[in-house]
């Protein structure tokens, strides 16, 4: 059954305070939490104190002067700081987000930052997303057609099929719906969830693929697929502003025209 | 702990090739319950002050015996349905959860045929 506490080495505790330097006008508090293996430690929440002045307008720049400046042992990934690459995502404000989109400003009160929910933490921001990865290995995002493809050019696609790749090809697999999804958060060893059902949803509506009826077949689980009850987190929180639930809802309407 | 690789966990035992019938099944009762439960709810309204006579006449319509068995059916297959969907999200622990599928199915079954007997047994006497 459900565990409706956690474990006593996973309680998170109240961490250490690091103040802003003298002469700061425009403070910012930070709430990261921070676990790091090695330590034997239960997770705890640490406060920053920033200037405001010294740093960048996002939330990736407000860690980064941390790491830099404050504390170096925090942990977090990050790479083009743009949000095309995804690497950053994580849990502010109790949202799933980009640390390089979201602006400082947006939060209110103190920011709070935690890795993305219910998965694995290796340290600090960085969960473990193998398992989110090998998923989207299993729905074999990549095109599937026996025709061979014209001698002198590549495979035609007309406008209108194109059009229909809108809103798909743009995920960047962050994995923040995926991790905000109740679902997921449940049966995630058996529930593709959200980012990777988008994507099944990318290539099973791609007029170039020949294999709709194998992904089809290989998407036809009562876990796999039927696992979303239409919550709708994933379209709540994607930061790219793309609506898994909806693509999802297509898997499941084509379900039904290859059986009605 | 586990040498498996990422994809072979992932993969699993493969698509169970199953779920269309179950999504399906679960909306059309839906939508059916959705007149007959307002039918149900107004016509027992309806007959608040009538006598034992009067129920039993209003049972014993063909097209009432129908419709009641219709409700019975669909509410029991939705319930069914939405039951098994509950315990496959939050009941974990294998052999609960198999007790748990195999108590609400026959448990539906049961009492359905409770009702049916109970309406058909009115409706012909």
């Amino acid at each position: 059954m459900a565990d409706l506490n956690l474990p006593p080495n996973s309680k998170v505790q109240t961490g250490k305070t690091v103040a802003a330097a003298d002469g700061a006008t425009r403070k910012k508090r930070l709430k990261i939490y921070r676990w790091d293996p090695d330590s034997g430690e239960n997770p705890r929440v640490d406060t920053y104190e920033i200037d405001l002045g010294k740093c960048g307008p996002m939330v990736l720049d407000a860690i980064i002067y941390i790491k830099n400046e404050l504390d170096p042992t925090l942990t977090f990934r990050r790479s083009c700081r743009e949000g095309i690459c995804g690497s950053c995502a994580m849990n502010i404000d109790g949202k799933n987000t980009l640390a390089c989109t979201k602006a400082i400003d947006d939060v209110k009160n103190d920011v709070a930052i935690y890795p993305l929910p219910h998965m694995p933490v290796l340290k600090d921001l960085v969960p473990d997303l193998n398992h989110f990865y090998a998923q989207y290995a299993s729905i074999k995002p990549w095109l599937q057609a026996e025709s061979a493809p014209p001698p002198d050019r590549e495979r035609l696609q007309s406008k209108e099929d194109r059009d229909k790749l809108d809103g798909l090809y743009e995920c960047i697999l962050c994995a923040c719906c995926s991790t905000s999804c109740p679902s997921y958060w449940w049966n995630g060893d058996r529930y593709l969830g959200p980012a990777a059902l988008l994507q099944a949803y990318r290539w099973l509506v791609d007029s170039r693929d020949e294999a709709t009826g194998e992904r089809l077949d290989a998407l036809e689980d009562p876990f796999r697929l039927y696992r979303c009850h239409t919550i709708m987190n994933c379209a709540n929180t994607c930061p790219k502003g793309l609506n898994p639930a909806k693509a999802i809802a297509e898997i499941k309407k084509m379900m039904i025209d290859r059986t009605v | 702990m586990s040498l498996r690789s990422p994809l072979g966990r992932a993969r699993g035992h493969g698509s169970a090739k199953a779920g269309v019938h179950h999504w399906w099944v679960q909306r059309l009762t839906g939508v059916a319950l959705v007149p007959l439960s307002l039918w149900v709810v107004f016509s027992l309204a309806g007959l608040a002050d009538a006598g034992h006579a009067e129920v039993v006449g209003w049972i014993s319509q063909p097209l009432v015996t129908a419709l009641l068995l219709g409700f019975v059916i669909a509410a029991f297959y939705h319930l069914q349905l939405g039951l098994q969907v509950i315990i496959e999200d939050y009941v974990h622990t294998r052999p609960l959860q198999l007790i748990a599928q195999v108590a609400v199915r026959l448990g539906a079954v049961l009492f359905a045929l409770i009702a049916i007997v109970s309406i058909l047994k009115i409706s012909l006497a």
